[in-house]
């Protein structure tokens, strides 16, 4: 019961009023700060943390683990409301809570993203608190072949997401791998595709360029076009009747939530992994294991509560690596190990038990800060459902600068608006020629980790394959993934078998 | 239009506070007319990022400049992204640098982007980070002499992680293998953190971390630093000899300076010089550095720029052993 007396402690600390407020305080700042595309918790995390100089170093840290928190709760609101991604976590969340809104379902996806995000987020801490130690070791275990195994077990959750067209899916793939080559090499050093020397494509195409090209400029351009100028978006209305409703029907997506959940903090927990790859993850999982797989994309709540459970378990997870191995599991636990350093706390093993204050503190304050996401996100839908019933001529113009203003913060740099607008041509008439992209957009976020995580397997095997089979975590892994990849085409040649048989009862 | 406006707020906020927490300081001469851009050479959550928003918040916290400093990273090509912008601020007063060794390294390895680091504007060198080589407690290896050994019978199976290609960590692996004889196989991964945690779940055998990145797992009784690569031992490590001593006349460091772009008005120069001489000089840098085992005095003006010269010909020669170049 060690671990109960910690975590009562915890809340002690977590409850004296000033970390109280801090938690609301942040939850509140983050919601918004993630529903802003281009303002995601890297960015908020990263402006805010001078000012937490005014606070002890607890009191910091859980203002703006509130924030990031948030945020994660935050991001789902723009991608449902206006089909562009408040953060790169909540890209998932575009393909099933954008449909919904459109069918004037936008308060349900609403629900169910906050709901999931809340059962996420608590399952998650729940399992960091019981199991923080001996989840490090797992973390450490990981090495390069096994991130490389994890990464193709992404990839084979997704082999049905892009529909019945296998070409089209695939070249979509590659296209997104191709993209996600440019910038410089890690392995051999060298700057790769950046046509001559455009410095802009030194640092890479950030993957929420893409994002916001596609899902941003390419939803309103094709919206525009589907209506010809005569957008009717199907209207919801927020009733203290329909929020209960909506909350009775979550329990249908019990399961699935539970899935991303527990996957999502796996997947958190993992150095260089982080939210992102967890809710895309989350979702093809959930895609996978659905009794209706085709009805994905079209608006399936679980499309929702799938990557937006695992976001916010995600979150939690890369606390772990942050705080026991100081290893950053996600962009914004790097801003906030750079606040440790300056609060002067050494991340690492001892840090549980030297500074126990801190640790617990900072996990009673993520149960708080779920409860208070959770309310504060409630308390604002009917403020969000506003939006949409903005006319379309207003509305156009203000996704348009969000997405410009989304793509030119984060690097601050002229040529990632370029591509935003190039992207989003590209991404209409990809889609008009039915294309699906979402294929593109997971590659590009998996694949820079799965070429580097196995290169470096090579490198150190002696470019002998069989190292991600031997290992005793990575072995399991890749059969999983191997056999997932092989399952449409099983399912395929069954289908066929038995037509066959129906064909020809005799034979 | 409420989330819009309310999300709008946020920044705005940020600033006004900032602002207000700057007004009312008068100081003679030039002062920056609007935000200065603190360029980071590196990614987000690195060494060098680390040490440039702890740079960000002592400035902030004892209100040595009249207009907030706002972190930019562009890790990007090793440093060359960040090295160009700089290069085409020419002449600005509102852009400065935090750098690290691919400051010599990238326009070295890349000709091609036309930077000459030689006519950056030396404003300040805040520290010099060490280096140390690392194994895992498990391994049993308690000296550089059993370390050879190991490292020889396992020949190129012996796995030596670091940083990027071509970078400090590589050059240091080339020393070691060239003065030992060894055949370590160098394994490049993104950041001296990710470095450290390969070592401490024994997927490498050895490294060559800052003690900034090893430390917590040295407290917790992971790894084991065998030798540094500094001309005295570290206060932090009394128990690991220095190369010297060793018999290898081999000293290294990592830089961690600022910078300003080109051309910069002799005004601004004195002015950031000043700004980061007392960022240097303030308790928590000092503490910082203590605790990170950092060396190295300040250093500014015409001495910063000889022995940015120097180092940039010692670089050269590395690089050209390692074939880089």
């Amino acid at each position: 019961m060690e671990i109960l007396d910690h975590l009562l402690q915890g809340f002690a600390i977590a409850f004296q009023p000033l970390n109280l407020g801090l938690v609301i305080f942040g939850c509140a700042l983050g919601l918004f700060i993630g529903a802003m595309p281009g303002l995601g918790s890297v960015n908020g995390v990263a402006i805010l943390l001078p000012m937490t100089f005014l606070v002890p170093p607890t009191g910091a840290i859980i203002f703006l683990a509130a924030i990031y928190y948030g945020a994660m709760y935050g991001g789902a609101i723009s991608s449902i409301m206006l089909g562009i991604p408040g953060a790169s976590t909540a890209v998932a969340t575009t393909f099933d809570g954008r449909p919904m809104a459109l069918q004037g379902q936008a308060d349900q996806a609403l629900i169910t993203a906050a709901t999931a995000s809340f059962v996420g987020g608590t399952v998650s801490v729940v399992l960091f608190t019981l199991f923080a130690p001996p989840l490090a070791a797992v973390a450490l275990a990981f090495g390069a072949a096994e991130e490389f195994a994890l990464m193709m077990l992404a990839f084979a959750t997704f082999v049905g997401l892009g529909g019945d067209d296998i070409p089209k899916t695939l070249f979509s793939i590659f296209i997104g791998l191709v993209l996600s080559a440019v910038g410089l090499d890690i392995i051999s050093g060298q700057p790769r595709l950046i046509f001559g020397d455009i410095t802009g494509f030194m640092h890479g195409i950030n993957f929420l360029v893409l994002a916001i090209g596609i899902y941003g400029i390419g939803e309103m351009l094709w919206t525009i076009e589907s209506s010809k100028g005569e957008v009717k978006i199907s209207q919801a209305t927020v009733t203290v009747g329909r929020v209960m409703d909506s909350l009775r029907k979550f329990k249908n997506y019990g399961k699935t939530t539970l899935m991303g959940s527990v996957l999502g903090y796996f997947v958190g927990i993992l150095p260089a992994a982080g939210a992102t790859p967890g809710s895309l993850m989350a979702y093809g999982v959930a895609k996978t294991i659905s009794k209706h797989p085709e009805s994905f994309g079209k608006g399936n709540p679980e499309g929702v509560a799938a990557p937006e459970s695992a976001n916010n378990a995600a979150s939690t997870g890369s606390m772990l690596p942050m705080l026991t191995l100081g290893i950053p599991g996600s962009p914004t636990t790097a801003i906030l190990l750079g606040g440790m350093v300056i609060w002067g706390l050494e991340p690492g093993p001892l840090l549980f038990v030297e500074h126990q204050e801190f640790v617990w503190g900072l996990i009673a304050s993520l149960y708080a800060a779920n409860v208070f996401s959770l309310l504060i996100n409630v308390a604002f839908i009917p403020a969000f459902i506003w939006v949409l019933r903005l006319p379309f001529t207003i509305l156009a113009p203000l996704i348009f600068v969000l997405c410009i203003v989304g793509g030119y913060a984060p690097t601050q740099d002229m040529h990632d608006v370029w591509l935003i607008l190039i992207f989003g041509v590209a991404g209409y008439l990809l889609r008009k020629l039915d294309y699906p992209l979402a294929p593109a957009v997971l590659a590009i976020v998996l694949g820079p980790l799965a070429e580097t995580s196995m290169r470096q397997a090579l490198l150190q095997s002696n470019g002998e394959m069989m190292v991600f089979f031997q290992r005793p975590i990575s072995g399991p892994i890749m059969i999983t993934a191997v056999v997932l990849f092989l399952l449409p085409l099983f399912k395929l040649l069954k289908a066929r078998w038995r037509a066959s048989k129906a064909a020809n009862p005799g034979a | 239009m409420k989330i819009l406006r309310n999300a709008a707020v946020v920044p705005v906020v940020a600033s006004v506070v900032t602002t207000l927490a700057f007004s009312g300081i008068a100081m003679a001469g030039w002062e920056p007319k609007k935000p200065v851009d603190f360029v980071i050479m590196a990614g987000k959550g690195g060494g060098a990022d680390k040490m440039a928003r702890l740079m960000q918040s002592v400035i902030e916290k004892h209100k040595l400049a009249s207009k907030p400093f706002i972190p930019i990273n562009k890790p990007g090509g090793s440093g060359a992204e960040a090295l160009v912008h700089l290069k085409q601020k020419a002449g600005d007063d509102h852009t400065i640098m935090v750098t690290l060794n691919s400051f010599y390294t990238t326009p070295l390895r890349q000709p091609g982007l036309g930077v000459d680091v030689m006519t950056f504007t030396p404003i300040g060198r805040m520290a010099e980070d060490t280096f140390l080589l690392w194994v895992h407690k498990d391994s049993g290896i308690k000296n550089v002499d059993e370390f050879v050994k190991s490292a020889k019978t396992a020949g190129n199976k012996w796995i030596m992680a670091g940083t990027g290609k071509g970078q400090e960590d590589q050059l240091l692996t080339n020393f070691l293998n060239k003065a030992y004889g060894l055949d370590m196989k160098y394994v490049p991964f993104k950041g001296g953190g990710r470095v450290a945690k390969e070592l401490a779940g024994q997927h490498a055998n050895s490294t060559v971390n800052n003690p900034s990145e090893q430390l917590g797992f040295y407290e917790a009784g992971n790894t084991v630093p065998l030798a540094a690569f500094t001309p005295d031992r570290l206060p932090l490590f009394k128990d690991a000899p220095t190369f010297r001593e060793l018999g290898q006349d081999f000293v290294y460091f990592m830089q961690r300076s600022v910078v300003g772009a080109p051309g910069m008005s002799k005004e601004a120069e004195d002015y950031y010089r000043g700004v980061f001489t007392k960022v240097y000089e303030s308790q928590e840098w000092q503490d910082y550095m203590k605790k990170k085992s950092l060396q190295g005095a300040f250093m500014t003006g015409d001495e910063l720029k000889a022995y940015w010269k120097q180092e940039k010909e010692i670089h050269k020669k590395m690089l050209k052993d390692i074939g880089e170049i």
